[in-house]
């Protein structure tokens, strides 16, 4: 195997860290979107721009609130802003279009993605930005010969988290319960006298905000640009629809697949890495073009 | 065949007015005709785009890779190799048409989102090694200086070149979709079931249709070149794919001339509205939600169907 680099098991261990911390800001973005497309099926474009507009928020909260509160106050507060947007958009918009066709949605959808990536560069600007993380979380653990950046673990952590209190609500909770049901039949939740109008809107603003907090999570770790929520969307779709469409965990196994093997694909040609979770999304769909997982649709 | 171009709707109105823009470059200042070239490659884009979505019914998401395809094409032929310069105007079409066969050939195995989807990840892909292949495509820079061969040396002759192109191949696609082969495709469209019912190979004839279309949006990517002289990656990523997507919607799916006024709009709104603001998406995404709101048949789909109701009004009033 001479034309393989070589690598030894500290390397290997080190990327397939960085993968599961990349898979789980992946996992909260898309978990959010899966969520929205299982219960209102909408085909959230303007996801990847809440993301956005989730880091933006982070590093002007950061900013203004120095000193070691301000980056968890940030990650606290910039999902609430990216709520209060949805809410919005939901309230004035969306909610008048649930019974359009999905290309229809899809190209609204792609539309506000227009309009608020604008109003970022209104607000924000264009220049990079970045976030430092707290003190709290800088530097690294040194495990089993090899040293692990903190905040890659906190990642980690907070991912399961996530899934953990995501299954909590739609499986224990009574309101996601009726999420579920609402989105197997509306008319017939709506019969039981429930307001299903603002369940979809609930629905849409949990979606929405972890998008944001995907957004707080990824910004002590990238430069903040415009052009971000771009990458981040498609990246999303594909996952969700490798996992299942509205399958929660098919998005978590989504995530990993395309985190873990452009992070492992880094040790194999560093120059293409950005390829093979493309190439892994095209196996996947030709051998389940359904998705892995059981979709709801 | 001729019967059929000469029985087009308005022929003399189409006529007339491929002589005004003849003989516009004399006329108007240089950066109109820029404008119109840029025009021109974006509505044999969309129109291209429009034979597989509106007429086709396919959800073709990733139309630009096949755009991208093209313009790289001609780009590596004309600047790499020392190959005569029409084998790269040849190639760029039909190599795009190639990868529209092979990415087809994956796609027409499912349906509706999911061939979308599959759609997207295959190209981008392609895009994804375009963007990073440094040595070759030249990254993220892409690149810049397309030597052309003489004739299209000065832009008035560039605006010409691409102003026959456009023709033709808009004759070739009317007379596509009026053949057997169109209206097979439109039946396709609004039934599959009942076309695989009665002896139709849907998905022989839907690839038909992607290997149609993506030559054709070889062409607009050959003229691209041949207009910009550059190449960048952004050709082939999906944000492009969208924005042909809505010129198609903007103008109107189901007509025939839509895609051509929704590329007018909005190649047109981002120069003009550009020229004001830098935010010229924000004013495109207000236009498009209203459209979505209040003109969901598109301009274009909006005219046709008030003349339709015009003239029927008109007929019943005169047979009583």
């Amino acid at each position: 195997m001479g034309f393989l680099p070589t690598f030894g098991p500290a390397e290997l261990l080190s990327q397939l860290i960085v993968g599961l911390s990349r898979a789980m800001i992946l996992f909260v973005v898309c978990a959010g979107l899966s969520f929205v497309l299982g219960v209102l099926r909408v085909p959230n474009i303007a996801h990847g721009s809440l993301y956005m507009i989730g880091a933006f928020a982070t590093y002007s909260f950061s900013k203004s609130l120095t000193g070691s509160a301000g980056f968890w106050l940030a990650l606290l507060l910039a999902p609430l802003v990216v709520a209060l947007i949805s809410l919005v958009a939901e309230r004035a918009l969306f909610r008048h279009l649930y019974q359009r066709e999905h290309l229809m949605l899809l190209l609204f959808t792609f539309a506000l993605a227009l309009i608020l990536g604008d109003l970022v560069k209104i607000f924000w600007g264009a220049e990079y930005r970045s976030v430092a993380a707290p003190d709290l979380l800088k530097g690294s653990i040194s495990m089993l010969g090899s040293s692990f950046p903190r905040y890659n673990l906190f990642l980690i952590f907070i991912g399961l988290l996530v899934a953990i209190a995501l299954w909590l609500f739609v499986n224990k909770t009574k309101i996601g319960k009726i999420s579920r049901a609402a989105a197997v039949d509306r008319d017939m939740v709506g019969l039981l006298g429930i307001n299903v109008s603002w369940v979809f809107a609930g629905a849409f603003v949990i979606g929405c905000c972890l998008a944001g907090l995907g957004g707080a999570l990824v910004a002590p770790t990238v430069s903040i640009t415009l052009g971000m929520d771009h990458t981040l969307i498609i990246e999303a779709f594909l996952i969700v629809t490798i996992g299942g469409l509205g399958n929660m965990w098919g998005a978590l196994v989504g995530s990993l697949i395309f985190g873990v093997t452009q992070s492992l694909g880094v040790l194999f040609f560093p120059q293409f890495a950005i390829v093979f979770p493309y190439a892994a999304v095209v196996i996947v769909l030709l051998l389940r073009p359904k998705g892995l997982l059981k979709s709801v649709w | 065949m001729f019967r059929r171009i000469i029985h087009a709707k308005w022929p003399g109105f189409t006529i007339a007015l491929f002589i005004i823009l003849l003989l516009l470059p004399p006329l108007v200042p240089r950066f109109f005709i820029y404008i119109l070239g840029l025009i021109y490659v974006t509505s044999l884009l969309a129109m291209s785009l429009n034979l597989v979505v509106g007429h086709g019914g396919m959800f073709q998401f990733h139309h630009a890779v096949f755009y991208g395809v093209g313009a790289y094409t001609i780009a590596l032929l004309l600047t790499k190799t020392s190959w005569p310069m029409w084998v790269g105007f040849i190639a760029g079409p039909i190599l795009a048409a190639l990868v529209g066969l092979l990415i087809g050939w994956f796609c027409v195995r499912l349906t509706r989102l999911y061939f979308g989807m599959l759609q997207i990840s295959l190209g981008s892909l392609i895009w994804a090694i375009v963007f990073r292949w440094y040595k070759f495509t030249g990254g993220d820079d892409g690149i810049h200086g397309v030597p052309m061969p003489g004739f299209l040396s000065s832009l008035n002759s560039s605006y010409y070149f691409i102003l026959i192109i456009l023709a033709g191949s808009l004759i070739l696609l009317y007379l596509i979709l009026k053949s057997p082969f169109g209206s097979t495709l439109q039946a396709i469209r609004d039934n599959p079931q009942r076309c695989e019912a009665v002896g139709i190979n849907v998905k022989r004839h839907q690839l038909r249709a992607i290997v149609v279309a993506t030559f054709f949006a070889g062409i607009a990517g050959v003229l691209f070149v041949v207009l910009e002289r550059s190449v960048f990656p952004d050709l082939l990523f999906w944000v492009l794919s969208l924005e042909i997507f809505i010129m198609c919607l903007l103008g109107g799916w189901f007509t025939f001339a839509g895609p051509i006024l929704g590329a007018a709009i909005t190649v047109a709104l981002r120069i003009f509205v550009g020229k004001y603001t830098e935010y010229w998406t924000l004013i495109l995404g207000i236009i498009l939600i209203l459209l979505i709101f209040f003109l969901p048949e598109g301009v274009m789909g909006y005219f046709v169907g008030a003349f339709k109701t015009r003239t029927k009004k008109v007929a019943e009033r005169g047979n009583p």
